[in-house]
């Protein structure tokens, strides 16, 4: 298939999620999965050396079209996007169930020193966390973790993105920024 | 400084100064410069006592965390006072391990969250291609074509059925074609074509009957939601569109 490369970029273009190379190859019934691989990385790196509005992201295990954070202000601007920022709280919460999932509720409030619920739910009704089962303990909590959305919001191609507790901390400042 | 908030009613809780206890303690170590694995344990707890002395005096709400943790760190400060059994000093560990170990995991947990935020995040830094789903037949159509009520479909009616000869009128044909096996016509009329105006559908029906038994089908069609009737808004011109 000499046009392999354009009939990707139009599935990429058409997708309304994060295309999985496994996606791609029963679409085009094609068992070459080292040649769509290798599509892939072609149009990553043609849309980076052209400069191109947009880029190729690998996340949440697939691959999908993003329009470039340079141009965040020009996007949010026709989307009239309203600063949809998580909280401290939220975000707090999120890594903490992020890191340490499965992760019941007491453990979250154990480590942020506050009641979580409310935060919990919320992440719940946005999709960006989920129940992954109950512990088998009395009262039977929930155990939570994250979802695919939440890989596709955080921009990651899969939970081995996160960077480790560790190197976080000997990375950044020694204090965490203060800001609310 | 004319008017300042101060001059509403002042309530609000301490949660919105600080996210809880531990925020407010990592908010004293990183103040005073403090290591966290050696902490002036008295000096924390003084300080930790008086924002919340002065929390109160402003009638801030003190949510029951920050008093465990008031109280926790009062505990670890008279523990610190006792002495230490020598014999005893290996398996005893420090008192304030109590709160340096949640103290360094928060710390941890912050630094995670100052991560994810950093990150590129969907819809806010970068975005994709949006889908508007499904609803094809509501709202706007791309083509100027809007959904016609059923008046309109009897004006459009009434004009064809006018136009029948008088002769046809005394025919009677109207049982030889039935309802369903019209609508099978139209169906396959609208697998070639895809869409056919309303007048193209009455061509080739000269009788009367005919015409009745189509409008029927029609009628039928669209309630079964097989078809969707349409006009035009500047022409208005009737199409019948498949599904």
């Amino acid at each position: 298939m000499d046009d392999l490369k354009a009939i990707v970029e139009s599935l990429l273009f058409a997708a309304d999620a994060p295309l999985t190379i496994e996606k791609i190859r029963s679409i085009l019934d094609t068992p070459d999965s080292a040649a769509i691989r290798s599509v892939l990385t072609g149009l990553m790196e043609e849309y980076e050396t052209r400069r191109r509005g947009f880029f190729l992201k690998e996340v949440a295990g697939g691959y999908q079209l993003r329009t470039r954070p340079e141009h965040r202000e020009w996007v949010r601007r026709m989307r009239q996007s309203r600063p949809g920022r998580l909280s401290r709280a939220a975000m707090e919460t999120l890594a903490i169930v992020a890191y340490k999932q499965p992760v019941l509720r007491s453990d979250v409030e154990h480590l942020r020193g506050v009641d979580c619920g409310g935060v919990l739910r919320n992440l719940l009704e946005r999709g960006i966390i989920r129940v992954l089962g109950r512990k088998d303990l009395p009262g039977r909590p929930m155990l939570y973790g994250t979802t695919k959305r939440f890989l596709e919001i955080f921009d990651m191609k899969d939970l081995g993105d996160l960077p480790t507790l560790e190197d976080l901390q000997e990375l950044g400042e020694v204090w965490p920024s203060d800001s609310t | 400084m004319e008017q300042t908030p101060a001059q509403k009613p002042y309530h609000v809780t301490l949660g919105d100064v600080f996210d809880g206890p531990m925020d407010l303690l990592v908010h004293l170590v990183k103040k005073n410069d403090l290591d966290i694995y050696d902490i002036p344990i008295a000096l924390i707890v003084d300080q930790y006592m008086a924002y919340i002395k002065l929390m109160k005096a402003l009638s801030i709400d003190v949510a029951g965390d920050f008093l465990v943790m008031a109280a926790t760190l009062a505990h670890i400060k008279s523990r610190m006072l006792l002495p230490v059994d020598e014999e005893q000093d290996d398996e005893t560990e420090d008192p304030r391990m109590e709160i340096v170990r949640p103290l360094a995991e928060y710390l941890q947990i912050r630094h995670a969250a100052e991560d994810l935020t950093e990150r590129d995040r969907l819809d806010w830094d970068v975005f994709v291609r949006s889908y508007t789903n499904g609803d094809e037949s509501g709202g706007e159509d791309p083509e100027g074509l809007i959904q016609i009520s059923l008046f309109e479909l009897i004006d459009a009616f009434q004009k064809i059925i006018e136009r029948v000869s008088p002769q046809h009128f005394v025919d009677i044909t109207l049982n030889t074609i039935s309802v369903k096996s019209r609508i099978s016509e139209i169906a396959d009329l609208l697998e070639e074509r895809g869409s056919v105006t309303f007048e193209e559908i009455f061509e080739e029906q000269a009788t009367k009957g005919q015409i009745i038994v189509t409008f029927l089908a029609i009628l039928e069609m669209a309630k079964a939601q097989i078809i969707r009737v349409m006009q035009h808004v500047s022409s208005g011109i009737i199409r019948i569109f498949n599904g």
